[in-house]
């Protein structure tokens, strides 16, 4: 066995049991492992219709068989479940070091089934899997989760957890590890926090073995050399982080402002990663293996909001800043800061406190709503104290928890939820950028960006020149970026490595690794076969095509401003295109020829 | 000429490359046990340090080794050498590094230590943010003393 473990570890916290079983090679092979694996497993033991935060979802937690090896940038794991978000089979991944630990504690994944009658949390180390009292880490942030659990366990474990965000199953609440890295969206640790999983603790020992270390070695340095050689990938991230983008998307005009309400602002340089590297940075961090390190260590001193930590990155730069209305990155990188606390989603809590804004100008929400806080855009303090009364489960808080759709619909207008699926749409406007419009609607966890990153293309200059606001190619890229990505998921590896690498080179490191021959073809296939798999379980759940779309105010609402005044999301001109691309008849059904095309 | 291993813990991301890269030079696959430099980090703070053997030439794990498997190399070379066949796997050089950079790996049943590579320390080729230098003698403390030199310049070009 390399790459792969062989061993997959099922812990049922309803019953106190916990199995080790063989991993299904023959899944592992057709669906990689990570999202695949997951979605597989999911697919075949979760009712569509479970209720998501009941004992009948599960959650899964897995590695790829890149992560723990030094592929570059491939250290990351899946997490998998029906979102109580939306209903979706969902998932998110993560960075830092937990998913190599849970490697080299000899698990290919691990499924979490039931729920536990009181806080819990799982320590494993190696063979050693215990279900362990956690009453007394119940209502911890994330960080003081942390260290408590290396007290309680070992000085070296890795650790993810849930803050107080995932105890009180907020909707857009996350899963975070090693204190600043997230499973942030599709409300994941909702889920955690419903079996009442408080945290994971690992400590793994174990070798990942390789079929060809020669191969192996060399398709690493090619994909290294490539990556280093990629202005992005190279250079970029690391300099600025991700948050470089706040300037280029604006300049495109697509740096969504106010709630959608228009697409460019003048003072985006204020919030832009440029602008973090002068003031906050302290220095670039990265994930494990990672060689692009586009993780931002920074340090705020302004006293309002001071404080050491990670992040931002430039979705959550956007919609804790213009999106809300603001351009005070030190309370942008505060209310980043507490969201990493209180395990909160970044994107849909600013997204969704932009919404409240908008609701509270239109006179639907008020200071009776609002606990007395004024929820103008740009009102700096009132954003900061929404995401501690979100992250806490105080008053009006309570209800942002919930999400944007919800708050808005609760009002009477849903429309002014800028989200796709009730999940928030993140920072890239598809008025300016047409493609990324078609992979919003098209997406199967609903407003999600990482997967099917046309933007890529659209606007960072990979691959062949095309014009943002054009519609002609866009479905071809969006089913292209979407089957590999759902590949590349499903190896443990980073989005951020295709500033350099695609399927060639994943699927000649996998070969090597794991001695079982992928070609290109072979490993886009099983980036298809993950999609259409999650795409036959929505349906089920009841998904059905007139979900794919996006909010009206994309659709009719012209831009304002800027580089992209006037547009609108042409998404009518790409639907039928990609549905066709995809092998769907017209109600967006996988046809049978494709099914079988996949072996599905 | 011979060379020593810098490290510049301010430079270093957390990303345990350097591991990774240890652990498949000596055993050609990725198992912590295997790796002879490890990173520590600082969580919260965002800060981490790769720590590995100092090559030391006054070296307890050298003084206290009863049968010469760890022995200074050749003159010259700066280099605390290690031979599996001359060991008896007491441990006592575990005991006395200062630096726990000697540790003995129970599944391999071998001491692990840094031996450079052979001269090609793989921690610092596959080091992506130039954390770790492998240098001469002479040129040891260049690249920190060019940091400085850098700063000097720019305070006087503002003073002139």
């Amino acid at each position: 066995m390399n790459g792969w473990t062989g061993t997959t570890l099922r812990v049922d916290l309803g019953r106190g049991t916990i199995t080790r079983e063989p991993t299904n090679m023959k899944v592992a092979h057709d669906y990689i492992g990570a999202r695949g694996m997951g979605v597989k497993i999911i697919s075949d033991e979760v009712d569509p219709h479970a209720d998501a935060l009941g004992p009948d979802n599960k959650l899964i937690f897995a590695p790829g068989p890149l992560t723990g090896t030094f592929a570059p940038s491939a250290g990351r794991y899946n997490v998998v479940t029906k979102s109580p978000l939306n209903g979706v089979i969902a998932g998110s991944n993560s960075g830092g070091v937990f998913g190599p630990e849970l490697k080299f504690a000899g698990y290919d994944a691990l499924i979490i089934e039931g729920q536990a009658k009181k806080p819990v949390f799982l320590w494993i180390k190696d063979d050693v899997v215990e279900i362990r009292d956690a009453s007394s880490l119940w209502g911890m942030t994330v960080a003081d989760t942390t260290e408590a659990l290396r007290e309680k366990t070992e000085p070296d474990a890795k650790v993810a957890c849930i803050g107080p965000a995932g105890e009180n199953l907020s909707l857009i609440a996350s899963i975070m590890n090693e204190m600043h890295r997230a499973a942030g969206r599709t409300g994941v640790g909702a889920v955690m926090g419903s079996k009442k999983l408080k945290a994971i603790a690992v400590v793994g020992t174990g070798a990942i073995t390789v079929a060809d270390p020669v191969a192996f070695k060399a398709a690493v340095m090619d994909s290294r050399d490539k990556i280093h050689a990629n202005p992005v990938g190279g250079a970029g991230l690391k300099a600025y982080g991700t948050d470089v983008l706040v300037n280029i998307l604006n300049q495109s005009g697509a740096l969504p402002v106010n709630n959608y309400q228009d697409a460019y602002s003048p003072v985006a340089d204020k919030i832009g990663g440029e602008s973090l590297a002068a003031n906050q940075l302290v220095r670039p961090k990265g994930c494990f293996a990672c060689v692009i390190s586009c993780g931002r260590a920074t340090k705020v001193t302004n006293p309002l909001y001071a404080g050491v930590g990670e992040g931002p990155e430039y979705e959550s730069a956007w919609a804790f800043g213009v999106d809300s209305g603001i351009d005070n990155l030190d309370a942008i990188i505060k209310a980043n800061y507490l969201c990493n606390e209180y395990g909160l989603d970044t994107i849909s809590m600013g997204a969704t406190i932009a919404c409240a804004m908008e609701l509270y100008e239109l006179g639907l929400l008020t200071k009776k709503d609002t606990d007395g806080l004024d929820l103008s855009f740009g009102n700096v303090a009132s954003m900061v104290e929404m995401v501690r009364k979100t992250g806490v489960g105080e008053g009006f808080g309570k209800r942002l928890a919930a999400g944007s759709y919800r708050l808005a619909e609760s009002v009477g207008r849903a429309d002014l939820s800028m989200t796709v699926k009730k999940q928030e749409m993140p920072a890239y406007d598809p008025r300016g950028v047409q493609g990324i419009g078609l992979n919003y609607a098209t997406n199967n966890r609903g407003g999600c960006h990482v997967r099917g990153y046309t933007i890529a293309v659209e606007v960072l200059g990979q691959g062949a020149p095309t014009d943002p606001h054009a519609t002609e190619g866009k479905a071809a890229l969006g089913v292209a970026f979407q089957d590999l990505t759902s590949a590349l998921d499903s190896t443990g590896s980073c989005l951020f490595a295709t500033f350099g690498i695609g399927g060639a080179e994943l699927a000649s490191m996998l070969s090597a690794l794991t001695g079982v021959e992928y070609s290109v073809d072979d490993f886009m296939k099983a980036g298809a076969r993950v999609f259409n798999l999650e795409r036959l379980w929505n349906l089920k759940v009841g998904y059905t095509a007139a979900d794919d779309t996006l909010p009206p105010r994309i659709l009719t609402e012209p831009i304002k401003t800027g580089p992209s005044k006037g547009e609108v999301n042409h998404l009518e001109e790409m639907l039928p295109e990609y549905y066709s691309l995809r092998g769907w008849d017209e109600n967006g059904v996988p046809t049978p020829a494709k099914l079988a095309e996949l072996s599905l | 000429m011979s060379k020593m291993l810098m490290i510049y813990p301010n430079k270093c991301t957390g990303c345990h490359n350097c591991e990774l890269a240890c652990s498949f030079e000596h055993e050609g696959s990725f198992r912590p046990g295997a790796t002879r430099v490890h990173t520590f980090t600082w969580e919260r703070e965002g800060f981490s340090v790769p720590l590995m053997c100092q090559q030391c030439d006054d070296a307890a794990c050298v003084n206290v080794c009863p049968t010469g498997a760890m022995h200074q190399g050749p003159a010259g070379s700066n280099l605390v050498e290690f031979s599996q066949d001359l060991c008896i796997g007491c441990k006592l050089c575990v005991i006395a590094c200062p630096f726990g950079s000697v540790r003995y790996d129970s599944v391999a049943k071998s001491i692990a230590k840094c031996d450079t590579c052979g001269g090609a320390p793989q921690c610092v080729a596959m080091c992506p943010s130039g954390a770790l230098e492998f240098v001469e003698d002479a040129e040891q403390t260049r690249s920190r003393k060019q940091v400085i030199a850098d700063k000097f310049k720019t305070i006087f070009e503002d003073v002139n």
